[in-house]
């Protein structure tokens, strides 16, 4: 996916949403997108936060945790790309076992960050989904 | 039922967070079975395993080591919310990390976060509980992995 340009030549930032149940991740994933390209236009505890707010939002990259109440991030992955097919999904979770990660691309995740994470390799992966 | 040789993961993964997402590594001591009730620290995040294993894997830590913690990571919230919120992570951290070797079928649940001294760990009958010692920077913390 690239930035559109917007009409008066100027670059459209990448609508940024992260989905995760610890706000310590959330403003962690927040703080790294502070500056370029990324305007985060919302955080979600859980799935179901997350669609409300994918629907509001309209947002062209999502990061989603995995193991979350209410609805999990399979489930939700799954729903945000019938809202808008073509919505890039880093996943960032701990879960470690291929099965998941494969499970997480076949619902529609373009992307797997395993936690623990360094601030590196989080703009490294969401910088591959973008570029 | 749990066998030291698959402590390894847990170790890994408790080693593999400090390093990673504390920047700073800990020493991580031996293995050791457990016998009664291990002394916990003031927080305690609890991942409940079921699947083809059963029981509890819970970090339990001090507060003085979680807010040294969360300076690392740079945050400046060290509210009781604050420090709930990073037991339970480190708990489902190291948890889904052991997946790599345990599998899919080693399902976890969200983090419960209990408090004090001598909070009720709802341990399943018939696991042995091994404890995994922290010590990180001056502090001490602990592991305690109790499957089937």
């Amino acid at each position: 996916m690239s930035t559109d340009s917007n009409p008066d030549g100027g670059r459209r930032q990448v609508r940024l949403l992260i989905v995760d149940d610890s706000n310590i991740v959330r403003r962690r994933i927040e703080r790294s997108q502070r500056l370029g390209e990324i305007e985060v236009v919302g955080t979600a505890s859980n799935g179901i936060e997350a669609l409300e707010l994918a629907r509001r939002t309209d947002p062209d990259l999502v990061t989603m945790d995995l193991t979350m109440p209410q609805m999990d991030g399979i489930e939700c992955i799954s729903r945000l790309i019938e809202l808008k097919p073509s919505m890039r999904i880093l996943v960032i979770s701990a879960l470690a076992d291929k099965a998941t990660a494969v499970q997480a691309m076949e619902q529609g995740a373009n992307g797997f960050l395993h936690k623990p994470f360094t601030d590196r390799q989080l703009n490294d992966a969401i910088a591959e989904l973008i570029s | 039922m749990l066998r030291e040789e698959e402590l390894k993961t847990f170790v890994d993964g408790t080693t593999r967070y400090f390093e990673v997402a504390a920047q700073q590594p800990a020493t991580i001591g031996s293995p050791y079975l457990l016998e009664g009730e291990p002394a916990m620290h003031d927080y305690t995040g609890i991942i409940s395993v079921s699947g083809k294993r059963e029981g509890v894997v819970y970090f339990t830590a001090p507060r003085a080591m979680l807010t040294v913690l969360l300076m690392k990571m740079q945050e400046n919230d060290f509210s009781h919310e604050s420090m709930r919120d990073l037991v339970g992570e480190v708990a489902n951290t190291i948890s889904g990390n052991a997946r790599r070797d345990f599998g899919h079928d080693f399902v976890i649940s969200v983090p419960n976060v209990l408090t004090g001294d001598k909070p009720e760990i709802p341990h399943k009958p018939g696991a042995r509980s091994f404890v995994i010692p922290i010590n990180w920077r001056s502090h001490s913390a602990k592991l305690v992995v109790s499957l089937t």
